[in-house]
């Protein structure tokens, strides 16, 4: 069936170009050496913009979830990464819990917060979605902003590192290979989501609200679940992020940071796993490798983002392989 | 004994009524046609039945349920599927996918059997797969099922549209002008693929269709309507001699000798 156009997956062109479970093992392969080794070819500076960038990496594959599989414009995403940080950093600091017990308290508190912004909403067309987690974004910030607990303007600082199995999780390095764990742990999750029921679920939605009413799909239970799958992506980010720096503070869930998230998305192409990864790639390291152009970089940055929407509005990444 | 009985279904928008006071009912085991002219309400009344509109008067029971306040997918969950009068696949995805859809209201697998792929979960995914081919086969679609389902000829994405609701494992399935583009070979397929759904797969048939012949050879009833209301109700013969329906398609007597 080559002379058909088949349908793009999750996976973009990659399924095609490594059709063989030898070339796919070696490719794995090549990514799991790169990773391991990373940290000791690009130095301690380098290390910390990686791990932010695998950071960026799991907010993104949990909003790519959200937009890209399913179809809902969230512009508040940073209130989930938000609410997984300041949950882990109130109940380490003030009660004393353990970050591995704060975690799970992390991602129930993000379920709900889904689940109360979602379930109304959800039921209205997608752009009043857009409004509300706008406004959900907003109010998340500036409720952290000025309440006693959350620290006010300045954060909270002082978080401790999590000990697994008696390792102490405390370095840069450390915090690298987490990263790596957390981001892979996310792609095998959205792969996996991605070729379920469910997966296709969102993807009828998206679609054709309509038909798949018509083949027995309940359209808002749907969306809630990718609504909140996103959120429990974007509280563990914020969960370890929380941890990584010990301080946080309202300025790194603000609504540039919503916006950088869904950029990473859009940017490489939504819903297409690899595209999202190199999406959330370009927009941590692009300002850090423009850092020569002093002032200038970030309207660099800027144009090349016009430009790549202007000439690729699906995204970087291709659909699907063309040389066949 | 009928399987879906509609009793004095009411249904209008800002005031202009679509549909006044419907009874009709379709048998059990039955080939049942609903025609009128253009604009005299015969999707409306689909739409009201699969749960896309809310008729504000009226009873709509499957087999003695009411479905007034069902949602569209409660309603297929009861067992109604439908097509679409103008074919309505889902893009970007393939045959096969497409009619997987149909299996999911009769399925479960939720986010975390997916993410940790339990035993169940990939039970369930085979069994979505083996019900998708089979209806697939049933409609004589035997090959390019990884297509993606809006590149396939349009004949074939109606059969497409057919499979992807018997995937759904309906009771009654309704069908908006399933005869329309097709060519005549294909109509002769369709006559024997609807036959076949309601006497191998024992699915009641409800079907919107323009082409008289065909609806005169299909049909076991013919419920006409007519500017929302229901006209006439018989066999094709008696249908053919309704003098009401004749002045519905022709107009009434005195004004074509006006003419």
């Amino acid at each position: 069936m080559a002379q058909f156009p088949e349908r793009p997956s999750a996976w973009g062109g990659l399924a095609t170009l490594l059709d063989t479970p030898q070339k796919r093992y070696a490719a794995i392969a090549v990514i799991l050496v790169a990773m391991a080794v990373a940290p000791y070819v690009f130095g301690s500076y380098g290390t910390v913009i990686l791990t932010n960038a695998l950071l960026y990496v799991l907010l993104a594959l949990g909003l790519n979830i959200v937009v890209g599989y399913a179809g809902l414009l969230d512009l508040g995403f940073a209130a989930f990464f938000a609410v997984g940080a300041y949950t882990v950093g109130i109940t380490t600091l003030h009660f004393g819990l353990n970050f591995w017990l704060a975690l799970p308290l992390a991602i129930l508190l993000a379920i709900i917060a889904g689940i109360v912004i979602g379930a109304p909403t959800l039921r209205l067309r997608s752009d009043y979605l857009a409004i509300v987690t706008l406004g959900f974004g907003e109010i998340v910030r500036i409720t952290a902003r000025n309440l006693r607990e959350t620290g006010g303007a300045s954060g909270l600082i002082g978080i401790d590192s999590p000990w697994l199995f008696g390792w102490h999780i405390r370095t840069p390095l450390d915090f690298y290979y987490v990263f790596c764990v957390l981001a892979i742990l996310g792609v095998i999750a959205s792969v996996r989501l991605a070729n379920s029921r469910l997966g296709r679920a969102w993807l009828y939605v998206r679609h054709d609200e309509d038909a798949a009413e018509a083949m027995g799909i309940n359209r808002v239970k749907v969306k809630l679940a990718a609504y909140i799958v996103g959120a429990i992506y974007g509280s563990i980010g914020g969960a370890f992020f929380a941890a990584n720096l010990g301080a946080i503070s309202p300025e790194s869930f603000s609504f540039r940071q919503s916006v950088l998230i869904l950029m990473a998305v859009i940017l490489g192409g939504m819903g297409k796993i690899p595209g999202v990864i190199l999406g959330a790639f370009i927009v941590i390291l692009a300002p850090e490798l423009l850092r020569d152009f002093g002032d200038l970089r970030l309207l660099i940055f800027a144009v090349g983002l016009l430009l790549i929407m202007l000439f690729r509005p699906s995204g970087i990444w291709p659909a699907r392989s063309k040389s066949r | 004994m009928s399987l879906l009985e509609l009793k004095g279904v009411t249904l209008s928008f800002a005031g202009s009524k679509v549909l006044d006071g419907v009874d009709f009912s379709v048998p059990a085991g039955h080939i049942v046609s609903l025609i009128g002219p253009n604009g005299a309400g015969k999707t409306s009344l689909f739409n009201c039945i699969t749960g896309f509109y809310k008729p504000q008067q009226g009873s709509i029971q499957l087999a003695g349920t009411e479905m007034l306040k069902l949602k569209p997918h409660q309603v297929t969950q009861l067992g109604i599927a439908r097509t679409f009068q103008n074919v309505r696949l889902f893009r970007e995805m393939t045959v096969l996918e497409n009619v997987m859809s149909g299996q999911h209201s009769r399925t479960r697998a939720g986010v975390i059997d997916a993410i940790l792929r339990l035993p169940s979960q990939r039970r369930e995914e085979a069994e979505i797969r083996q019900v998708a081919e089979e209806c697939l086969s049933f409609v004589g679609i035997i090959e390019g099922w990884e297509r993606e389902a809006t590149t396939l000829p349009y004949g074939w994405q109606r059969r497409v549209e057919i499979a992807r609701a018997l995937a759904t494992k309906p009771r009654l399935l309704l069908l908006d002008e399933p005869a329309a583009g097709l060519t005549s070979g294909e109509k002769e397929e369709l006559i024997d693929l609807i036959r076949r759904i309601r006497n191998e797969r024992d699915v009641c048939i409800l079907l919107i269709e323009h082409d008289t012949g065909l609806v005169m050879r299909l049909s076991e009833r013919i419920s006409v309507l007519d500017h929302g209301v229901m006209i006439a109700e018989g066999t094709p013969k008696e249908i053919q001699s309704n003098q009401r329906v004749i002045e519905a398609y022709l107009g009434v007597e005195e004004d074509a000798l006006d003419l």
